[in-house]
């Protein structure tokens, strides 16, 4: 209720079923250079209070909030009476909708729940089938993304009745291991479980399998976006890709309900900006921009170009297209003629032997160091663009917005992919006899 | 002699002192190192580390900060610079790693790499841990180094590491030179610095103290040994040669700052006036204010734009209540028995009058900071001297005479910590391998 208070249009109330004992601790994550919680990890069952508590509540809720959606998420054994009850018990507490928890990797799993279901696409089928046949609200299917393929799952939902699904849940993790201890974890008692893994580390895995079931005919349905949202641009993201609704849960345990203002402040602001006056006028707009890799044009050439008058002189992309990429890019801008031949190695040698000293102001002024607005010459980056790639990694390590930019070469060639390629007999098809499930 | 005594046991102690001359500077602690360290670009061939006249390896040792290596962190900085906590207290790093940085043409937020140094070396010595480094193999080689200053200290050190023994003789009871006596306590307290001297020691380097050398024992410790390493300095502060000089209440910076980090001096008088306009003027003037000056003047000759000190130290003293008397010559110092003022000469218009008019500051102390004279005697003729500084090869730190080797402010003019570690380091090496090349045992 305190989320409505703050602005949260609905809530799925997670996960009622039996009671477990959980354990403690049930949290840990990883953080990144500095920053908390980048990867957030649980061991945390469903809910621990009994199921009467947890829908005398949910009625409560609705009672006072009767605009707000309410979703009752469940999990129980894979019994038809067993889900036939606890569909009655929810819908008659007022539930607004359904969401059957196939995804949770951890501990429940074990007990034939959970992922277990969500793994196996008959069982999803069947159970799906027959929450059906009792319920007479939306029933949501929310998928494991502990799967070879998502589609799998999904598809049996979309068979077994489904309305709508939810993607994704968590994903298998060990967060790390304490190097005093031995000890992984979260640490119960010195010994851990693998968890379920999720924040803004897990995004870019969600919105992929967002995108395969969206752009899968047999899978797709309504669909529910969850997966490391933690602001309005995560949100428009994977509305883009298809998702009608999106979940929050571990930016509100790491900030509080209160993320969500910006959340619909920054959407609105976007949305105002792009002229889309509902979600709905943009909502799988990028599904058609995300294909098959054969169906990519070959033809198309960028390069990198460095802007002199941004570069700082940090010469990160030197050292990344030489040692992580094609060797493209030299110190050579104060050579009399470009040398594709000196290596980070000679560089770094000539730099020891260089004999440096302490400026003294009257004396030395105007000589290196008198002055670090302008980058020196010498410091700036040369890209090699006839033998640039075009792979964005200087772009990607550059720390300047807009220092490198990748610019398109005209060719002239016409646009032409693998397939067309194929098709065409220019080259051999490769291994195409492998089954694809496209 | 090395060894047997700890040189910290032998600090002066004087809370009053240590009080008035907090860090300039303070300690960043874990919670703000890691951040810091974090937003280190981890630039290639990095810009601070190219300004470092010791080429600290500056990325590599935040990043191993950031990842929790400190032992690491620290002997990356100790591998380069062997004085690297003096260093992150003592280096004008305006001018030198931090005033490098990219960062300054992205967000004008350069990495604070001095006290990140600083946490790294504080970290090495909490820990206990002794001195990353084991001597070399003893070769049966061995130098005499005139002064234990800090081009000696990074000679010496080199030379252990390869196995060659180290002999210093040092007019004083303790080691470091001026960075032990000469370094404003705000920013190197004088303990920081044995502590350190302590930690090298731990090399196996042989200290004489109290021992001046004339150009008789040079002339023995040349036949001693087989090569000489001269890290003596400057010799001392130049006098003005104006009447009153010899009144008492005139000294001059070297000596006043000498003074109060050893604890002979605990307190100034209420008015004070510093000649000159350096780096080490600045130093005097401060140092005045903090033993308790309510007034202190530097008058300097000519104007803002020709001193000498550093823009960020000029601007510390302002923020100390330094007053500034530009464009003016010290003419006299009154007094009957002890100094009264100082008369001085205007040497362009002011608002206060024209050139050539004479004025005069009511002070109690003059304190003389106008450039340190050169050793003449000392090496009559034995080395080749340029402008009163000993020419050497930049690379190798060798002299005119092969056997002799020399570094810091005897051979550079007088410039930082820094500069004499550097000088220091390459003729340690280079005597090495002069050495391996002439006099190596078969």
């Amino acid at each position: 209720m305190r989320a409505f208070d703050a602005g949260w249009g609905g809530a799925v109330w997670k996960t009622i079923g039996e009671p477990i004992t959980n354990v403690s601790s049930r949290y840990s994550s990883i953080d990144w250079e500095g920053r908390r919680m980048m990867g957030f990890n649980n061991i945390e069952l469903i809910s621990d209070r009994s199921i009467e508590i947890n829908l005398q509540e949910m009625a409560e809720a609705k009672r006072r909030y009767p605009k707000h959606a309410v979703i009752a998420s469940l999990m129980v054994e894979s019994k038809r009476e067993t889900w036939h009850d606890i569909v009655q018990r929810a819908e008659d507490a007022g539930a607004d909708g359904l969401e059957l928890n196939f995804g949770c990797p951890h501990g429940m799993s074990e007990r034939g729940m959970g992922s277990a279901v969500g793994q196996v696409p008959e069982y999803c089928e069947q159970i799906t089938a027959w929450v059906k046949e009792k319920a007479r609200t939306p029933v949501i299917v929310k998928l494991t993304p502990n799967i070879s393929d998502i589609r799998m799952p999904a598809r049996a939902a979309k068979r077994g009745g489904a309305d709508a699904l939810s993607a994704i849940n968590t994903i298998n993790s060990i967060t790390g291991i304490d190097l005093d201890t031995f000890q992984a974890n979260p640490n119960v008692d010195g010994k851990s479980s693998h968890g379920g893994y999720c924040g803004p580390a897990v995004k870019p895995i969600a919105l992929n399998m967002v995108q395969q079931v969206c752009s899968d005919p047999a899978s797709a349905l309504p669909l529910s976006g969850i997966g490391g949202i933690a602001n309005w641009q995560d949100a428009a993201e994977f509305i883009l890709l298809g998702c009608g609704t999106v979940q929050v849960c571990t930016a509100v345990m790491h900030y509080g309900y209160r993320i969500v203002e910006d959340m619909q402040d920054g959407l609105l602001a976007w949305m105002a900006e792009k002229g889309f006056a509902s979600i709905d006028e943009f909502r799988g707009r990028s599904i058609p921009n995300v294909v098959n890799w054969n169906q990519l044009n070959l033809n198309y050439q960028i390069v990198a170009r460095i802007h002199e008058d941004l570069c700082i002189g940090c010469q990160l992309c030197y050292t990344a297209c030489w040692d992580g990429a094609h060797q493209c890019i030299h110190l050579d801008r104060t050579s009399p003629a470009p040398d594709t031949t000196r290596t980070p190695a000679m560089v770094e040698a000539e730099a020891a032997r260089r004999i440096s000293t302490t400026p003294i102001p009257k004396l030395d002024a105007g000589g290196p160091g008198s002055s670090n607005a302008r980058t020196p010459l010498e410091r700036i980056p040369r890209v090699d663009e006839h033998h640039c790639v075009g792979c964005n990694l200087c772009s990607l390590v550059c720390p300047v917005e807009g220092c490198i930019t990748m610019e398109r070469i005209e060719n002239g060639l016409a646009p032409q992919t693998w397939a067309e390629r194929v098709a065409a007999g220019i080259t051999p098809g490769g291994a195409c006899d492998v089954v694809t499930t496209n | 002699m090395s060894g047997q005594t700890s040189f910290v046991e032998q600090a002066p102690n004087h809370p009053e002192t240590s009080a008035r001359f907090g860090d300039l500077h303070p300690p960043l602690d874990k919670q703000a190192a890691i951040p810091e360290a974090n937003r280190c670009l981890f630039c290639f061939d990095a810009p601070c580390t190219g300004a470092c006249p010791t080429h600290i390896d500056v990325p590599r040792f935040i990043k191993k900060i950031a990842s929790g290596n400190l032992s690491g962190s620290a002997r990356t900085i100790l591998d380069a610079n062997i004085l690297g906590a003096s260093c992150a207290r003592a280096c004008p790093v305006e001018v030198l790693c931090e005033g490098a940085c990219v960062l300054h043409r992205y967000n004008k937020q350069p990495i604070q790499i001095a006290r990140l140094q600083r946490f790294a070396m504080d970290s090495l010595h909490a820990s206990g841990a002794p001195l990353p480094f084991v001597p070399g193999a003893e070769t049966g080689l061995s130098v005499a180094l005139i002064g234990a200053g800090p081009a000696s200290l990074a000679c010496a050190a080199e030379l252990r590491r390869r196995g060659i023994r180290a002999h210093l003789y040092d007019a004083r009871p303790l080691p470091g030179g001026l960075n032990t006596y000469g370094v404003a306590e705000y920013k190197l307290p004088l303990i920081e610095s044995l502590r350190e001297i302590e930690m090298l020691s731990q090399l196996g380097v042989e200290f004489h103290f109290a021992t001046m050398i004339d150009a008789e024992m040079l002339a023995e410790l040349e036949h001693e040994h087989h090569a000489v390493f001269l890290g003596i300095g400057l010799g001392a502060i130049h006098r003005l040669g104006i009447a009153g000089e010899q009144l008492p209440g005139v000294t001059n910076a070297l000596d006043l700052i000498a003074g109060y980090k050893s604890g002979e001096c605990t307190t100034v008088p209420a008015r004070v006036a510093v000649v000159g306009a350096g780096n080490t003027a600045i130093d005097a003037a401060v140092a005045a204010v903090r033993l308790g000056a309510r007034e202190v003047h530097i008058a300097y000759r000519r104007g803002p734009e020709q001193m000498s000190a550093f823009a960020f130290e000029y601007e510390h003293a302002r923020l100390e209540g330094v007053k500034f008397v530009w464009h003016a010559q010290p003419t006299r110092i009154l007094g009957g028995e002890a100094v009264e003022g100082l008369a001085l000469t205007r040497l362009a218009a002011s608002k206060d009058g024209q050139p050539g008019s004479e004025f005069c500051l009511a002070v109690d102390l003059i304190v003389l900071a106008i450039g340190q004279g050169t050793h003449s005697g000392l090496l009559s003729g034995k080395v080749q001297v340029e402008r009163g500084r000993i020419v050497i090869d930049r690379t190798t730190g060798q002299t005119s005479d092969p056997k002799y080797f020399a570094g810091g402010d005897c051979t550079n003019g007088g410039r930082e910590v820094v500069d004499a570690v550097a000088d220091g380091k390459r003729a340690g090496i280079g005597i090495a391998a002069w050495l391996e090349a002439t006099l190596a045992p078969a």
